[in-house]
């Protein structure tokens, strides 16, 4: 996320070259979706599976942006993000639970779902970053250690609260079934999903392109303590990006479990790995890279899931090794570091 | 003259090592003073420790009468410092534009800088006009120097802190910096400037102030400094007459 | 002489080298002193937890990497017996070939694991290392023709390891020796062994060099050190004791499955006693294995009694049950990190010296 291109003063200057933006990496992603096309013979069946595949990659992205925003701008890496995940997807039972016996149910009882699951999610990560994260500022092998503690101990009190077992977290009527376009079915609900991820990319994009706290952001990531030489306090920001990383956690959590259609205590340390895939391959601390490196594992766990459903996992573990003999630093790597 | 910033019996420990054996010193409002002296001298651990981005260990620093020592770094920046580090601290993957707006507390958008003092600084560094939209990164050594002195006056502030801006530009772009820096003195702008390039500091010092092993070993004004070689010769190591 | 047993890595505080001898003997005399099944079982797991976390003490303590692939080693030292007994029938031969061909592999990974992550920061390659572990688990649960998927392999053991074998008629010291006794003390030997060689390395000029790189890279590889080289081959080393760990508990258990080799909890375990035993200390290793494998055992039934007594009431009552102990473990180890890095070994040691300062 480079240049902008507002209303210029005068004409460009010519001897500089103007920031292209970096097409290869989406341009990588494109490939991958249209080399499946051959793979699977077949066009509906590529049609869903790449609907799939975005829908999921979406939702991966949603858990992942704050992570990675964490990450750039703080240094801090939470091995424990898997925790807001599951926390959300296990409030979102409790809600839709609630709902259906106060007699609504269908979309509004999913949105309200959602709400109530940042909302915890959000507070809890609040509680976290105080306690867990604080005292361990800069000391990554501590951090390491203590966000992986808070994690298990998360997962124990999440069994606590709702007991150790799986349960199941059904799509409202109205989400259930699929579109059929031609040949191809295209689920709904994942085209829910899919929307909403979008909704948070854009408003991600659009908070760090065209607000000041997005600029100070952008720049924090890159020289945190200049930002502060400026003048800017810009602890209170990172507390305020941890909150809102955990809010989309949880909100992420939500779409896995309706995804999945029923929700565990070890979602948070399942989905933990698929993150960390992602922001590996996008390049710690990039959002771009995050959406597009969350695009491509997403994508590839579909088409390889029905190709060769035994290598789904490492697929993605070749792609990112492919990427990163690639760029070394991730797809988007930061500027300064 | 009362100094604006002054201070006393500063000590800074960088981890195992003593950098800074209690420095004393006084920064007059409106002049522009120099801090010289040799590599390692102590100069770009005094301007950190001034902006609080290294703990003071012992000692006081006041700014404008207020204690500054052991405060955080956005608080004494925003007493109205600013801070012009050797790295020149530029934020590559932002425009010239954002980092201007992010060095203006007061702006939330480009729109809301202030129009006259923008103009005023382009014609003090008309690069930064004709770049205005290109990412920073993309700029010269020379320009992005520039775009970091920009930054520190976008917006009037009691005291400018600048660590050797002359270092590794060409001659030509050097002479723009000093004209510009001499433009800041006409408005009376009070700039404690570290440069080991002594035409620089002749032609724009009013006080100077030279460190050896992390002290200050001679205070006093510029005029005397550039007459009397053999105390060039003894503080500084070397006679700078030569260095035109 | 002890001393260079020892590798001059004295226990250095009475306490700690009173629990040491309590631990030696106990469990070299286990099967006479608790000769019930759920006791060995425990001593058993003690001791392949020794080696186990003692070799990620090297890595982690020592070097100051941390890595999520430790459990994948041990579950390949694990399974290469188990498949070697399943395919080529039980006996010796298989075990030795078993054996041979895991520790080629993890040297083999490690070494391309190393080298590949080393580069890069200690962020990325904890990530990386996760991630391996979880393909690597997930690899093993879906290969079910080779390694029996979820259900796991069992076998055999060769004739002089197997229960049914009883090399004397009449019982020693009231207790019948048998195959089982047999296993259990070769994993007695070679913990013992490996241990004492791990303390060798950690004494040596290459664990001197870990250390400085522990404390700083930079400079270590100003002075001239090959930081890189360094750490793979605490990787490699740490990767091979985790193998032959992982040999000892298929040995003991006669039985192979991802949930008891590669699992991530088997991860969090090695974890929680490190940093609660010591990190850096390799004795806390062995103080930290004894108390959790005794917690892990007996202290559940303590908590069932709490639940027992909390009954009915809904949250406290699921504080208490023993299921849930994973969560005052986790507490404990989160209060460790912070509080008590040097985990309880460091305590005592610290203790120790306060004790010998005197009166000032």
């Amino acid at each position: 996320m480079t240049t902008t291109s507002v209303a210029t003063p005068e004409a460009a200057a010519a001897d500089i070259p103007k920031a292209g933006f970096d097409w290869r990496p989406i341009a990588l992603l494109l490939a991958l979706a249209l080399l499946a096309l051959p793979a699977l013979g077949s066009a509906s069946t590529w049609v869903t599976l790449t609907v799939a595949g975005l829908a999921m990659g979406l939702i991966i992205f949603v858990i992942a942006s704050g992570l990675t925003l964490v990450f750039g701008l703080m240094d801090v890496l939470n091995f424990g993000h898997g925790v807001f995940i599951a926390l959300g997807a296990f409030v979102a039972t409790s809600v839709m639970g609630w709902s259906t016996g106060l007699g609504w149910s269908g979309l509004p009882s999913v949105f309200a779902a959602m709400l109530v699951a940042m909302a915890v999610a959000g507070a809890v990560g609040w509680a976290f970053e105080r306690v867990i994260v604080r005292p361990v500022y800069g000391l990554h092998l501590k951090q390491i250690l203590i966000t992986m503690g808070g994690m298990i101990v998360g997962e124990e009190i999440i069994k606590v609260i709702w007991g150790p077992l799986q349960i199941a977290l059904p799509l409202p009527d109205e989400l259930r079934g699929a579109w059929l376009l031609g040949d191809a079915a295209i689920e709904k609900y994942r085209v829910l999903a899919a929307a909403l991820g979008l909704v948070v990319f854009a408003a991600l994009a659009f908070t760090l392109e065209r607000t000041k706290i997005g600029l100070l952001i952008r720049a924090g990531v890159q020289d945190r303590s200049m930002v502060e030489a400026l003048g800017y306090r810009i602890r209170r920001l990172f507390v305020g990006v941890f909150v809102a990383g955990s809010a989309l956690a949880g909100l992420g959590g939500v779409l896995w479990g309706l995804y999945q259609q029923s929700v565990t205590p070890q979602i948070g340390a399942q989905v933990n790995v698929l993150i960390f895939i992602v922001i590996i391959i996008g390049g710690l601390g990039s959002t771009l890279g995050c959406f597009v490196g969350a695009l491509a594992v997403g994508l590839m766990a579909n088409y390889t899931g029905f190709l060769v459903p035994k290598v789904a996992l490492f697929s993605n573990i070749a792609l990112m090794v492919a990427i990163l003999l690639w760029r070394p630093q991730g797809l988007y790597p930061l500027g300064n570091r | 003259m009362s100094a604006v910033l002054s201070l006393a019996g500063v000590h800074t420990h960088i981890g195992a090592y003593h950098i800074l054996h209690g420095v004393d010193l006084e920064v007059p409002e409106g002049e522009v003073t120099m801090l010289l002296g040799r590599n390692g001298a102590g100069k770009t651990t005094t301007l950190r420790t001034i902006m609080g981005l290294w703990a003071a260990s012992r000692g006081e620093i006041h700014f404008r009468g207020q204690a500054i020592h052991g405060r955080e770094t956005p608080d004494i920046a925003q007493q109205g410092i600013a801070y012009v580090p050797e790295s020149m601290g530029i934020f590559t993957d932002l425009t010239v534009q954002e980092n201007m707006v992010l060095a203006a507390r007061a702006a939330r958008h480009a729109g809301e800088l202030d129009a006259p003092r923008l103009e005023w600084i382009f014609g003090l560094f008309p690069a930064l006009k004709k770049f205005w939209l290109y990412p920073a990164g993309k700029l010269s050594g020379g320009q992005k120097q520039m775009l970091a002195v920009a930054r520190a006056i976008c917006e009037p502030r009691a005291l400018i802190l600048i660590d050797e801006p002359s270092k590794g530009l060409a001659p030509a772009i050097v002479r723009n910096l000093i004209a510009a820096l001499r433009e800041l003195k006409a408005q009376r702008t009070t700039i404690l400037l570290v440069e080991q390039n002594f035409a620089m500091a002749r032609a724009l010092g009013d006080t100077v102030a030279v460190m050896d092993d992390g002290r200050v070993v001679h205070r006093g004004a510029m005029r005397e400094l550039a007459e009397d070689e053999s105390l060039q010769q003894r503080l500084l190591g070397l006679s700078l007459g030569a260095h035109a | 002489m002890l001393d260079r047993i020892l590798s001059h890595d004295r226990p250095r505080s009475r306490w700690l080298a009173l629990a040491l001898v309590v631990v030696l003997v106990a469990l070299a005399l286990a099967p006479f002193l608790f000769p019930g099944a759920k006791a060995m079982s425990v001593a058993a797991k003690m001791l392949v937890f020794i080696l186990l976390v003692g070799s990620y003490d090297l890595l982690l303590g020592y070097t100051g990497i941390v890595s999520f692939a430790h459990t994948m080693f041990f579950g390949i030292g694990a399974y290469g017996v188990a498949i070697a007994s399943t395919r080529l029938g039980e006996g010796w031969p298989a075990v030795a070939l078993g054996v041979a061909v895991a520790i080629v592999l993890s040297v083999a990974l490690s070494l391309v694991i190393g080298l590949f992550s080393l580069r890069v920061k200690a962020m990325f390659f904890a990530m990386i290392t996760l991630a391996v572990a979880s393909a690597f688990q997930t690899l093993a649960s879906q290969l079910s023709t080779l390694t029996g998927g979820e259900d796991g392999l069992s076998f055999r053991n060769p004739l002089a390891l197997s229960p049914a074998f009883e090399p004397f008629d009449s019982p020693l010291f009231g207790v019948m020796l048998d195959g089982r006794m047999m296993t259990y003390w070769l994993l007695f030997g070679v913990v013992l062994v490996l241990f004492l060689l791990l303390l060798r390395i950690v004494n040596s000029p290459f664990g001197r060099v870990l250390q400085a790189i522990r404390e700083n890279d930079f400079r270590a590889e100003a002075i001239g050190y090959r930081t890189v080289v360094y750490r793979t081959l605490s990787n490699v080393i740490a990767a091979l004791f985790a193998t032959i760990a992982g040999a000892l508990l298929a040995l003991w258990l006669r039985y192979v499955g991802p949930d008891i080799s590669l699992s991530f909890e088997i991860m969090l375990d090695i974890l929680l006693i490190v940093v609660i035993g010591g990190m850096g200390t390799i004795y806390g290793a062995v103080v930290g294995s004894a108390l959790f494998m005794l917690a892990q055992s007996y202290l559940q039934d303590l908590m069932k009694l709490g639940a027992g007594v909390f009954d009915g009431v809904p949250l406290l009552g699921a504080l208490v049950s023993p299921d849930r102990w994973l969560l005052w473990l986790g507490i404990l180890f989160v209060l460790s990190v912070y509080h008590f890095p040097a985990g309880v070994v460091g305590r005592l040691r610290a203790a120790g010296l306060a004790g010998k300062a005197g009166p000032k």
